[in-house]
């Protein structure tokens, strides 16, 4: 029993583990920043390097918490993400002042994350968003000068308080038709009375809020722009990832009764979401809130493989995750990188870049390249998949307007190429001295981007994994 | 003979390119590359050609099949017949040859080399896939080097036509995406050669077609998806020209017939007289709109409009010739327009316009570039001798066998268009070779080795095809009779 419980928890362990030495690491001497980082971002990579090895299936507390290969896989990505964050945020946390209590917040979320991710009840659930939801809006604060920071996180925790308290009530009137919380215990009791769909519903607007799908988004643009951008990236990638890796399970699983409504609900959000997130985007200048929209649009896709209610489909949710990591990251890195060093966040402000920085230019471009599907990038083949997962319901409408998205979106993001290469610039970013560690993690990203879809295992040991409805 | 060596090579050529410093290392590994690239070819040429005479009648060779993403029945499945042979050898020509024309590139010469060599990679990719996914992925990464190479190296509204063409060209490939998840789910594969042989509905075809040869049509500069073509053309670089019209635009042609033709024949039946209608208004607009053009490049784009035009109204007669004949001039097409726009390319570089009516004379004081100039000109209106009547009388004679009256009324009318072209051809390369010369040119100085290679390897080609046409029909025979079986066993079908 113990035992079970120390290899089950494994992962939820190592971080709690790795907050108590960073509090400890607080209360002792004073340390340079420099020093600070370097030992959290080795804790990290063995945080993460730990999360490959002794992994074991089963469920513990009743069946609150549970876990496979599958969820270990999970944690691995938003590991590996939060690893990569950490180290492109190096040059703007070297002259922070609260580097330890930043990594505790974000830490912290992301332990809370971990047992959402590994929940087999709804409460447990519930427990876990909100405590990967609270400290995010603290950190979303961290840019102590700017009022911009303080209004992002003040708009972040209203609109997170709102969605939560919308995931309650759905909670609850499941708790109420069914008489249960456990997943497992769920399925049985649910079938398409009204109340039930209406449980549903308000559930899901709940999960729509934190994925930020359209009409639940307006939240995302504002505080994007405000947060810090390794909150911004944090958000956009591991936050998001995180409820989308739940959500594919409760969907498949717990409303499994309900499939024919939810069914239905995510082809009419996958549609205005990836049309919405599209036409906000077009209009952007300032880059994070261009990748906000972006970001959007890309969770439009994932609905749409969501929407498959296949083995394909969920592999194509958490395949596609992976890539977005990679892709997201690598242009957050370099915006972060600019945004710390340069003091410029605009598109405008890029006019040129190629001729002072030549090597952040090809990054920023080979992602933006992968965020729009361009082979021979992992975007191409993450997008390809979700499609064709789609389109096994014969949706072909569903797809071609999917398709033709992509092109708009290949519009906009070809507006940022356009000014890297081609704009002329009289004055553009000067030269960028790029430190270690956010040069390692953009290596990693360009290489994550080129070879996780040519290299087709990856896919497929994913896929071995996956099950549908 | 392992076809992978195809895609390997400009792949090794191109990580080489970006080891190299400086223009002249860039540029002789580009050579070298494209030199074996194009070494390679022939002797594929040469393998295919002792397979053939040996007996070998299967309709692909050199096949082979690897599984990729195995959950979803994709593989990595390649293969050649005579008409992508045909295809692969114009790439590999056109290549050469816009690496040379581009010698003294020094504007970020590595990033131009670099992106060339991967646009001809996706190029050598499409031709030998025989499994849609490895196809379309292909064809979507030729696109992305066109979007540069045009907007950092080009002239004029270079930003708006680098817009313009990856835009539609990705509208192009999202249209054929849909038309390629129809038939992936009717028959649960995305081998070419396996879905050939699984009867696909009626319906499912007519639903489905349409996208796929839409999406094609747009690269192969379908009317009216040709808008790409004018501005795309006259903004980028000689060697992205080149490229542009004699590799990417034959994507377009060679998905229309191996993909949506191909796979679903009886569609295209339905949709011929679609198909011929736009064809012939792409022909004949083409060439009125030529007649309208004062930049040599304009000229030279519309006039490619036209002559895809008869790719197109080729494939839609469904008749053995015509095939045959579209195929032709596929071939005939890429090598002319490269031969052009490489002409055009060294006129422009020396008197620094493209004008018309600025040019004059220039026979006096580069009589190399002059002569090729003319000679891209007579072989784009059809003279006798060079490979532009060879592909165009095909196509006529092709079209002329299917009975409709009113296919042959569009036959006709196609026919017709080459007076216009006769009037403009003439009127251009009469009013830039010969006439009175202004002063300024006189100091001008004639084609250096490389412009001369370069105009050599695409005037063989033209002249060879010109002159024994059977040889290649021999060639592309095998590959059209592949096609039209499928085509007659849906007529028989009826």
């Amino acid at each position: 029993m113990v035992t079970e419980f120390f290899i089950l928890l494994k992962q939820e362990l190592v971080i709690t583990a790795i907050i108590f030495l960073l509090l400890f690491l607080k209360l002792g001497k004073d340390r340079s920043n420099e020093s600070i980082l370097t030992i959290v971002n080795f804790l990290l990579f063995v945080n993460l390097a730990a999360g490959f090895f002794g992994s074991q299936e089963g469920t513990i507390f009743h069946d609150m918490f549970r876990t496979n290969s599958l969820i270990v896989i999970e944690k691995n990505i938003l590991n590996l993400a939060f690893w990569l964050i950490s180290l492109q945020s190096y040059a703007w946390l070297r002259t922070h002042k609260h580097v330890i209590e930043f990594y505790l917040l974000l830490l912290t979320s992301l332990l809370g994350m971990f047992f959402m991710i590994s929940s087999g009840n709804l409460l447990m659930f519930y427990l876990g968003l909100e405590m990967s939801t609270i400290p995010l809006a603290a950190a979303a604060n961290f840019d102590l000068a700017k009022r911009q920071s303080s209004e992002a996180a003040m708009k972040m925790i209203i609109s997170s308080a709102f969605s939560s308290g919308l995931l309650l009530f759905g909670i609850s009137l499941v708790y109420g038709v069914s008489g249960t919380l456990l997943f497992a215990e769920i399925p049985a009791h649910l079938s398409a009375d009204p109340l039930h769909i209406l449980a549903f519903i308000l559930f899901f607007s709940g999960i729509a809020f934190k994925i930020s799908a359209v009409p639940f988004h307006l939240w995302t643009a504002d505080v994007y722009e405000g947060a810090p951008v390794a909150v911004t990236s944090f958000l956009s990638v591991v936050s998001k990832g995180a409820v989308l890796f739940v959500l594919v399970p409760i969907l498949y699983k717990a409303f499994q009764p309900l499939a024919g409504t939810w069914y239905n609900v995510l082809f009419v959000l996958a549609l205005v979401t990836i049309i919405i997130g599209n036409l906000f985007a077009i209009r952007q200048n300032n880059l994070k809130r261009f990748l906000a929209f972006s970001s959007i649009a890309q969770v439009g896709f994932i609905l749409v493989g969501i929407s498959a209610s296949s083995a394909a489909g969920m592999a194509s949710v958490v395949f596609f995750i992976l890539v977005y990591v990679f892709s997201n990251l690598a242009a957050f890195g370099v915006i972060s990188l600019v945004s710390a060093l340069a003091g410029k966040e605009n598109v405008s402000d890029y006019k040129g870049f190629y001729a002072t920085n030549p090597f952040l230019s090809w990054v920023i471009t080979i992602a933006l390249f992968s965020l729009a599907g361009v082979p021979p990038t992992a975007g191409f083949f993450g997008k390809f998949f979700l499609l064709i997962a789609g389109a096994a319901k014969g949706n072909y409408w569903l797809i071609g307007i999917a398709a033709l998205n992509m092109v708009v979106s290949f519009y906009y993001y070809l507006r940022v190429v356009k000014a890297i290469f081609m704009d002329s610039n009289e004055q553009p970013i000067s030269r960028i001295a790029v430190p270690v560690a956010p040069r390692l993690s953009l290596y990693i990203c360009v290489a994550g981007i080129i070879l996780t879809g040519l290299a087709s295992f990856v896919y497929d040991y994913i896929y071995s994994l996956s099950y549908g409805l | 003979m392992n076809l992978s060596l195809l895609i390997l090579l400009p792949l090794v050529t191109a990580l080489v390119i970006l080891f190299c410093n400086g223009l002249k290392q860039v540029r002789v590994a580009a050579l070298v590359g494209s030199v074996a690239q194009l070494a390679v070819s022939v002797r594929l040429l040469l393998l295919y050609q002792a397979e053939r005479t040996a007996g070998n009648r299967s309709p692909m060779l050199f096949e082979s099949k690897q599984e990729w993403f195995s959950n979803l029945h994709i593989n990595y499945h390649i293969g050649v017949d005579g008409i992508s042979i045909a295809m692969i050898l114009l790439t590999a020509s056109v290549v050469v040859a816009g690496i040379l024309v581009s010698w003294t590139m020094d504007k970020l010469s590595k990033e131009f080399f670099f992106l060339l060599i991967l646009l001809s990679m996706g190029a050598y990719g499409f031709f030998i896939s025989l499994d849609l996914f490895t196809l379309f992925f292909f064809l979507e990464v030729a696109v992305i080097p066109k979007f540069l190479l045009i907007g950092i190296w080009g002239s004029g509204k270079k930003e708006y036509s680098a817009m313009k063409l990856a835009l539609m060209l990705m509208g192009g490939s999202a249209l054929v995406f849909v038309g390629l998840m129809g038939v992936y789910y009717q028959t649960g594969s995305f081998d070419l050669m396996q879905i050939a042989n699984t009867p696909i509905p009626l319906d499912v075809q007519k639903f489905f077609f349409p996208f796929a040869f839409l999406g094609f049509g747009i690269f192969a500069a379908l009317f009216p998806f040709h808008t790409w073509v004018p501005d795309g053309h006259a903004s980028a670089p000689t060697a992205a020209s080149m490229f542009l019209a004699g590799i990417s635009m034959k994507l377009g042609g060679y998905g229309c017939l191996r993909v949506a033709t191909y796979l679903m024949p009886d569609a295209a039946h339905a949709y011929s007289w679609i198909i011929i209608l736009l064809a012939t208004i792409a022909i004949i607009y083409g060439a009125f709109a030529t007649m309208m053009q004062t930049d040599l490049k304009y000229i030279n784009a519309y006039s490619s409009v036209s002559h895809c035009g008869f790719v197109i109204l080729g494939i839609g007669m469904l008749t053995r010739t015509s095939i045959n004949g579209a195929v032709l001039q596929m071939v005939s097409h890429g090598l002319m327009t490269a031969l052009f726009f490489a002409a055009i390319g060294m006129i422009y570089s020396r008197t620094h316009t493209r004008m018309v009516e600025q040019l004059g004379g220039l026979l006096k004081v580069m009589p190399f570039i002059s002569t090729v100039f003319v000679i891209a000109g007579l072989c784009s209106l059809g003279l006798p001798g060079f490979s532009g009547f060879v592909a165009e009388m095909t196509v006529f004679m092709g079209s002329w066998q299917n009975p409709d009256g009113w296919y042959r009324f569009a036959t006709i009318l196609a026919c017709a268009s080459i007076v216009v072209t006769a009037v403009y051809i003439l009127r251009a390369a009469g009013k830039t070779v010969m006439g009175p010369m202004d002063d300024h040119y006189a100091t001008l100085t004639d084609a250096t080795w490389n412009e001369k290679l370069a105009a050599a390897i695409l005037i063989v080609g033209i002249v060879l095809i010109g002159v024994a046409p059977f040889l290649i029909n021999q060639l592309i025979m095998p590959g059209t009779d592949t096609i039209m079986m499928q085509v007659g066993k849906a007529i028989t079908q009826k």
